[in-house]
């Protein structure tokens, strides 16, 4: 069996093979790289990084909400 | 991809301002930018006292952090609603604020990476055990909190965070919004043309009438994904789950929206966000503002569109015929109010 690179976000992952960059992965998966972090062995890495055959990436929501529209005030 | 002031491999691309860095420099980075847009904003100085509300998210707490760090006098308050959404999510979110302010205070004893002595306090209001209910339950049996209780939640804690803030002697509140909540809410507000509320969306909100705390929003510059990016980098440990009944919520279908085309077009949020406020200076919605008179609450005293009641006060009316409950505000590191 090939070693892929494996991304992991919230409850679901992907295999996907290694050269692509961390950018390119989020939209393989597809996912709003707007809407994610990447995080490979606790550490936070750049969109641009490029993944290796093996890694294990997590990605981490960043949205939060639920205020009403006019919730500013 | 190279940090742009050291050259050593960056951590975050901010596409939006062509800037990559690496950690130690986005440590340094967010403060700076922080204490710039307090400035530019005349948001509060360094003698006054500011009551800075958390919810354990990554917003607030990085924000308590970084105006610690930056020397201001910045006490926590946290409002217990009384969530469970299956995953304990009140109980989660108060223990990510208690463990944020034991770091705080144990890195303080170490050595004080911010030179700032002040000793934070973390004010904490039960709702269920100050009013007799949490959130879903008053929301439940309410017109106003029919089928989801967010506007029942945003009622209460604007009446608390104001009474707190009043009563605990502040001279500004200070929340976590962040630029990805500003353009939602714009975006939102701008879709219904709702001048009312588009005329007083701003970094700053004065104390303009009696009862009412001045609030500000130091992040308001920031996107999400930065301060989610500070609060992992500082190593603050946050609540990733979102509130239960935040899913499927407007704002979060707005945010989606906009990301979208800040993925095409890096930058749209940011220049959504300043232009309207450029706009706003300039007097756009002004005339269009409907002035609403305010009048004092007969039973707490805030202040209310209507005479007689406020909005909470009459949450509560058919349950409390009593007076208002009395929140204890005492300077102790944690307090827990009933």
């Amino acid at each position: 069996m090939d070693v892929m690179v494996k991304i992991i976000y919230r409850n679901k992952h992907w295999e996907l093979p290694g050269g692509m960059t961390v950018r390119d992965a989020i939209l393989k998966c597809g996912l709003n790289p707007e809407q994610v972090l990447a995080v490979r062995n606790g550490k936070l890495i750049n969109e641009a990084t490029i993944l290796k055959d093996g890694e294990e990436i997590k990605l981490v929501a960043v949205i939060s909400g639920g205020t009403s529209l006019q919730g500013i005030r | 991809m190279k940090c742009r002031k050291c050259g050593s491999e960056a951590v975050i691309n901010m596409r939006q301002h062509k800037l990559a860095l690496c950690e130690q420099h986005f440590l340094e980075w967010v403060p700076e930018q922080t204490q710039r847009f307090i400035e530019k904003y005349k948001m509060f100085t360094p003698d006054e006292r500011i009551l800075v509300a958390v919810s354990g998210g990554k917003d607030s707490l990085s924000l308590w952090d970084v105006l610690l760090r930056l020397g201001y006098k910045a006490d926590g308050m946290y409002i217990g609603l009384g969530i469970d959404g299956g995953v304990d999510y009140s109980d989660q979110s108060h223990e990510m604020c208690t463990k944020f302010l034991e770091n705080i205070k144990t890195t303080a004893e170490d050595q004080s990476p911010t030179s700032n002595t002040y000793s934070p306090t973390l004010h904490v209001v039960d709702i269920a055990k100050v009013y007799g209910e949490t959130i879903p339950e008053v929301a439940g049996r309410t017109l106003r909190g029919r089928g989801k209780p967010c506007s029942v939640c945003g009622l209460v804690k604007r009446h608390v965070m104001n009474r707190v803030a009043r009563d605990g002697g502040y001279d500004v509140l200070a929340t976590g919004h962040n630029l990805d909540d500003e353009v939602a809410v714009l975006f939102g507000n701008a879709l219904t043309w709702n001048a009312g509320y588009l005329v007083r969306q701003s970094p700053v909100l004065p104390a303009d009438k009696p009862g009412l705390a001045r609030k500000v929003k130091p992040f308001c510059r920031f996107y999400e994904r930065e301060t989610a990016a500070y609060a992992l980098v500082r190593g603050i440990e946050y609540i990733y789950d979102e509130c239960p009944f935040a899913e499927g919520s407007t704002s979060i279908a707005h945010k989606e929206i906009l990301n979208q085309m800040e993925k095409d077009s890096p930058g749209t949020k940011l220049q959504f966000y300043l232009n309207f406020l450029r706009a706003r200076e300039q007097g756009l919605f002004a005339e269009q503002a409907t002035r609403v008179e305010l009048n004092a609450c007969d039973k707490c005293g805030q202040p209310t569109s209507a005479p007689g009641l406020c909005a909470f006060c009459r949450l509560w009316e058919k349950r409390h015929r009593e007076a208002a409950p009395t929140l204890e505000i005492k300077e102790t590191n944690v307090i827990a109010t009933d």
